[in-house]
């Protein structure tokens, strides 16, 4: 049997452990300001994807693809599934691509997936960390027609199915479908695995297929928002803190302890 | 006329879930007439629960493969019924299945999409609608709008707003659409359900929780976690960094994709305080954080704080709480 076409969607995000003191709002733009302390990072949930798809590569036999949609790539950061293990990198790479929202997100990355042609199965994070949306994959779904199994913490395929178990707050339930289909996963799949130094050198050597809006056929006019944002602004918090402090860390603790207990919290 | 949609929906006793109270109540501060739209079979008492919390009309349509738990059928459902009734927004809940019919019915329809909103109105001088949403893990709101005329979707975050309560004078119409679901054949299975035993005082109802996190550095330290949890009669929690670390279920993930806590006290040990953690937490009435970093982000949110190592701060902490709680 022919190995699996995977196609993995990733997304290149503002940091999401970035320090508070760190996070700056430009009022004028209403976008984050771009940190030099703290560079962008691979979306977590999208490693979490690329892990699952390795683990089929290793599994059944799979030839997987990176896709990413950017207008400002960190060449290092969307390299990473590569290091990790991909064979190839799309990046749909054009100023135009700037900003988008959900839904030209969804049909621009839908378009390098035709372009790409062969897929059985297209994985996603379930959301990304910057607004949590959790749109795009459902929207690639619904513009390609394919089914959608998502929030997975676990991905099987056997032939021609596919298996997940769909993570619940209180266990998982399992869902399948006919390849081709589209899947989501989440945290709970497991730690992704490191990049080894023999990837990381295979990954430099490598490069990407760069596909413009005009190499992709997509008109500047269908990319106009049909959400708009109207403020973006860091919540004030009215918390105050208390610092219990001690002669050592052992007395800070007893001394908490006591402090808890006259405020009537314990 | 219709001009906000609520997508209802309903416990497997049929009765209304609360989620389409809570709809209700958020469409009510966009528009006067809001509608609650109801699948499958749906009984007389159900709508009129829908009618005594704000509805004017209940719209119902009702099909064996709506009552199924696959989302195939109600998604091209809610996307029928949008395009018969025409509201100025469908306002649907953060639910297992909202989360998916949601974005689904929005691309169908190529309609304007927003997620997880806390409050939505209407804007005065346009009568656009507008909603305001956490972003960047709680790190920023954000307030959107939508430039297109048709119908737009709106994800509402659970609890964003009180159901009113229930009035039984309140009158009105409910309306059987005829919705043709030929080709909406799921095509995703759901094969089954399996459910994680669960052992001792339910996270989400905790009064106190303690969670530890990547600063306890392994498995063994969650023991003593879970000691101050159960001599405080809490619960115990985890950040995602040590659930992924595997030194503890994910079943006690706090977070924005692990459970959402509302405790009176939240004891946060060797949780650096990322965004996403705290969005799990921020509910909290006190947090109490222990971090050997004096610049954790977790400081920035909390009631109470030791700078110190857990290693030595806990053990103490503990045998002074003992004391107390013993005594």
């Amino acid at each position: 049997m022919a190995p699996l076409n995977i196609i993995v969607c990733v997304k290149q995000v503002v940091d999401p452990e970035m320090p508070a003191s760190a996070f700056k709002i430009d009022p004028d733009t209403k976008r984050v300001v771009e940190s030099q302390a703290t560079p962008p990072v691979l979306n977590g949930f999208d490693e979490n994807a690329v892990e699952a798809a390795l683990r089929l590569k290793d599994g059944v036999g799979a030839r997987v693809t990176a896709l990413s949609l950017g207008s400002a790539f960190a060449m290092d950061v969307v390299k990473k599934p590569l290091s990790m293990g991909a064979d190839d990198l799309v990046l749909l790479h054009d100023d135009a691509f700037d900003g988008l929202d959900s839904f030209a997100a969804a049909m621009v990355l839908s378009e390098g997936i035709k372009k790409i042609g062969s897929y059985d199965l297209i994985l996603a994070g379930r959301q990304a960390s910057d607004w949590d949306n959790a749109h795009v994959p459902f929207g690639i779904a619904e513009l390609l027609d394919l089914p959608c199994l998502p929030v997975a913490q676990k991905v099987d395929v056997d032939g021609d199915r596919v298996t997940i178990q769909q993570t619940l707050p209180d266990g998982y339930r399992e869902l399948e479908a006919d390849l081709p289909a589209l899947v989501t996963v989440t945290n709970e799949l497991g730690e992704p695995r490191y990049a080894t130094l023999r990837g990381i050198m295979a990954a430099g050597r490598k490069t990407p297929t760069v596909w413009t809006a005009a190499d992709l056929g997509v008109a500047q006019s269908s990319l106009a928002p049909r959400v708009v944002v109207t403020d973006l602004y860091v919540p004030e918090t009215e918390r105050s803190i208390e610092m219990i402090e001690g002669d050592d860390d052992a007395d800070a603790g007893r001394k908490l302890a006591l402090k808890l207990r006259e405020d009537n919290l314990i | 006329m219709t001009e906000v949609l609520v997508l209802g929906e309903r416990t497997d006793d049929d009765a209304l879930d609360p989620v389409t109270g809570e709809l209700t109540a958020a469409g009510l501060q966009i528009a006067d007439d809001v509608g609650v739209l109801l699948l499958g079979a749906v009984s007389e008492r159900a709508a009129q629960e829908a009618i005594a919390q704000g509805a004017n009309v209940v719209y119902t349509v009702d099909d064996p493969s709506l009552d199924s738990p696959e989302l195939d059928a109600k998604v091209a459902a809610v996307t029928e019924v949008c395009r018969q009734v025409d509201p100025k927004v469908v306002l649907i809940g953060k639910t297992l299945d909202g989360r998916e019919i949601g974005p689904r019915t929005a691309f169908r329809l190529g309609a304007g999409l927003a997620q997880d909103c806390i409050r939505v109105g209407a804007d005065r001088q346009t009568g656009r609608v507008t909603a305001t949403r956490p972003v960047y893990g709680g790190n920023a709101m954000a307030t959107v709008t939508f430039p297109g005329d048709g119908p737009q979707v709106v994800i509402m975050r659970g609890r964003a707003y009180e159901p009113l309560a229930a009035d039984d004078s309140r009158t009105g119409d409910t309306v059987d659409l005829s919705v043709d679901l030929k080709g909406a054949e799921s095509r995703v299975r759901v094969l089954g359900t399996v459910e994680q035993a669960r052992e001792g005082v339910r996270l989400e109802d905790a009064d106190v929780v303690v969670s530890g996190g990547r600063g306890l550095g392994g498995p063994e330290p969650f023991e003593l976690v879970e000691d101050l949890a159960r001599l405080l009669g809490g619960a115990m929690g985890a950040s995602r960094a040590a659930c992924d670390a595997g030194w503890i279920d994910h079943s006690h993930q706090v977070g924005l994709t692990g459970r959402t806590i509302t405790p009176t006290v939240y004891i946060a040990v060797g949780i650096s305080g990322a965004s996403q953690h705290m969005a799990g937490c921020s509910g909290a009435k006190h947090i109490v954080a222990i971090n050997k970093d004096r610049e954790a982000n977790i400081f920035k949110d909390a009631s109470y704080g030791v700078a110190g190592d857990w290693r030595a701060v806990l053990p103490s902490f503990i045998e002074a709480v003992r004391d107390l709680v013993i005594s």
